[in-house]
């Protein structure tokens, strides 16, 4: 089982963590002596308003909506200014990211309640725009970065641009575009438990419960388990582009070279 | 096969081609040449569309291109530029089969047809078929980039600096195939260079564009002794003119049918060019001749480089 080369060999930090994710949503209750130990001025040491697994699969959710959006949008809008058609807007989207970049979550939060209330609404349009970013940016990088001979001798061998876009575009700049959706999604997941300020279900709630009525056991729960879902999904992508683009030139001599 | 009339393109104002007309044989191997921003790729770019012409027209066997969609005219007409544009995440067999792929012939026949451009090139099907761009050498790849180029049997092949990117070595023994393989196949070429070695050694016929106009045009040996101007004089190499001239004949053509004399012999297909570098370094005025099967074919005398032509 341990042979090099063995799927858990290969991917043991994937492995590691998602059992120690697992072990954390349906065992944290069997950790209450621990926490009894460390703090033992709290009354309830282990947050039980919810069971952890709704509160992850809640987490998922928001992470799958905003993050499926933000993923669209993003490639939509690298897309859009890559054809000759949206030349015209790349610098404008340039200036977007760069400034948008600067904007912290929660002013988007503080933006959106007044405008939308409270709930899950204004969480997602706060992670789609800030989820958004990393992935327009992968794809802009990625679609400029395909050489110009490239192109040129696509269209001289009669593709045409739809052939050019899906035959060789979209796939010599997949690995860009898949670290911006890595670095967006990972993002995201973190930030969403900030939407629970706002009342949406989150990982974020015993991490603000605790906040606010100074049980710090709680908000280690929630931290612990934000932290750990952002490494597996992290590592999951490590996976997909390892298994993704094993085809292309550039990740083959890098697989020689590991 | 093409006629070009009165062809005009500018770019923003400023005009890259002015006014040219020019006719291309079926069969014949053309070579446009001319310093950069003579005009020269922006030319061979308008015959398969990738450039529309802001006035003239471009005939193909006698049909004006503008009349075909651009992607139909393109799956017609070879196309090969610099090694850098082999699909990089594409095997060599996935890139030589790019244009059957989009004519849509079934998978056997296009294996089939790379392995024999494969052999035709000199690359072992075998080993290559499966190889990514990445893991070829310059030379490889170039021819790749040929194979690709014949790949769907195209009546025309427009090369736009193919052999630029290569060292002098892999550089001739490309120019070597590519003649050979339109002596074989004879089919039209259009081939776009800087070299002027690279023209006068492949070239059946020679363009000179310059500043987006045809300067002279013409068979290698009226270049090299009737310039039609300073500009073409400069371009072929003044001084250079005597042993470019004898780099168009072949050393068969002045060999005397003698009894073999000792000596390291030439090959009677090498050029009379590199006959007389053989002269000189050795110091000899007379050396034997061997043919393309080793077999002796006479001699050469020094003074027979300049005889007239046989």
């Amino acid at each position: 089982m341990k042979r090099p080369g063995s799927f858990v060999h290969r991917y043991r930090g994937l492995v590691i963590s998602s059992l120690l994710l697992a072990g954390l949503i349906f065992g944290m209750p069997l950790a209450g002596p621990l926490f009894n130990t460390v703090f033992p001025e709290l009354e309830r040491p282990i947050y039980l308003q919810d069971s952890f697994l709704t509160l992850v699969l809640a987490h998922l959710r928001i992470v799958a909506i905003s993050g499926g959006i933000a993923v669209l949008g993003g490639v939509g809008a690298g897309l859009l200014v890559t054809r000759p058609a949206g030349k015209a807007f790349r610098s404008l989207l340039e200036t977007v990211l760069a400034i948008s970049q600067s904007f912290p979550p929660v002013a988007v939060l503080a933006v959106a309640v007044p405008l939308v209330g409270f709930g899950e609404t204004p969480a997602l349009i706060a992670l789609v725009m800030y989820g958004i970013l990393p992935v327009a940016q992968g794809a802009l990088t990625g679609l400029s970065s395909v050489p110009q001979p490239v192109l040129e001798v696509a269209r001289g061998i009669g593709m045409s641009r739809r052939q050019i876009l899906w035959r060789v575009e979209l796939p010599l700049a997949a690995p860009v575009i898949l670290a911006g959706v890595r670095t967006s999604i990972v993002i995201n997941i973190g930030t969403a438990a900030v939407a629970s300020t706002v009342g949406a279900k989150t990982l974020g709630l015993p991490i603000i419960v605790g906040l606010s009525g100074f049980n710090t056991a709680y908000v280690i729960q929630g931290a612990l388990l934000v932290g750990l879902l952002a490494i597996v999904a992290d590592q999951l992508f490590e996976l997909l582009a390892r298994r993704w683009t094993p085809r292309s030139g550039a990740a083959l001599q890098e697989q020689a070279q590991a | 096969m093409i006629e070009i009339e009165n062809i005009s393109k500018s770019f923003d104002d400023r005009p890259a081609l002015s006014d040219v007309s020019l006719s291309i044989k079926a069969g014949e191997l053309a070579v446009l040449i001319g310093s950069s921003g003579s005009g020269k790729s922006t030319l061979l770019k308008l015959f398969n569309r990738l450039l529309e012409p802001d006035s003239g027209n471009i005939r193909l066997l006698g049909n004006d291109i503008a009349g075909y969609s651009p992607e139909q005219l393109r799956r017609r007409i070879g196309y090969a530029i610099q090694s850098v544009g082999l699909f990089p995440h594409w095997t060599v067999e996935q890139n030589i089969g790019a244009v059957p792929t989009l004519l849509n012939w079934p998978k056997a026949r296009i294996r089939q047809r790379v392995d024999e451009l494969l052999t035709l090139l000199h690359l072992a099907p075998d080993t290559f078929r499966g190889r990514y761009p990445h893991q070829l050498s310059g030379g490889q790849q170039q021819r790749v980039g040929v194979a690709r180029a014949l790949a769907a049997d195209p009546e025309v092949l427009l090369m736009d600096e193919p052999f630029g990117a290569l060292d002098p070595v892999t550089r001739s023994s490309l120019q070597q195939e590519l003649a050979s393989i339109h002596a074989s196949s004879g089919k039209t070429i259009v081939l776009v260079t800087h070299d002027i070695d690279e023209a006068l050694a492949l070239g059946e016929r020679i363009i000179l564009l310059d500043h987006g106009r045809i300067v002279q045009q013409g068979q290698p040996r009226d270049f090299l002794l009737a310039p039609a101007s300073e500009l073409v004089r400069d371009f072929v190499g003044q001084s250079d003119v005597g042993v470019r001239l004898l780099g168009l004949d072949k050393i068969a053509t002045r060999v005397r049918a003698e009894a073999p004399i000792p000596g390291e012999p030439l090959r009677s297909d090498d050029t009379l060019r590199e006959a007389l570098s053989a002269f000189i370094t050795r110091k000899v005025y007379s050396l034997p001749v061997v043919d393309q099967h080793g077999q002796p074919a006479g001699v050469l005398h020094f003074a027979d480089l300049l005889a007239e032509r046989t």
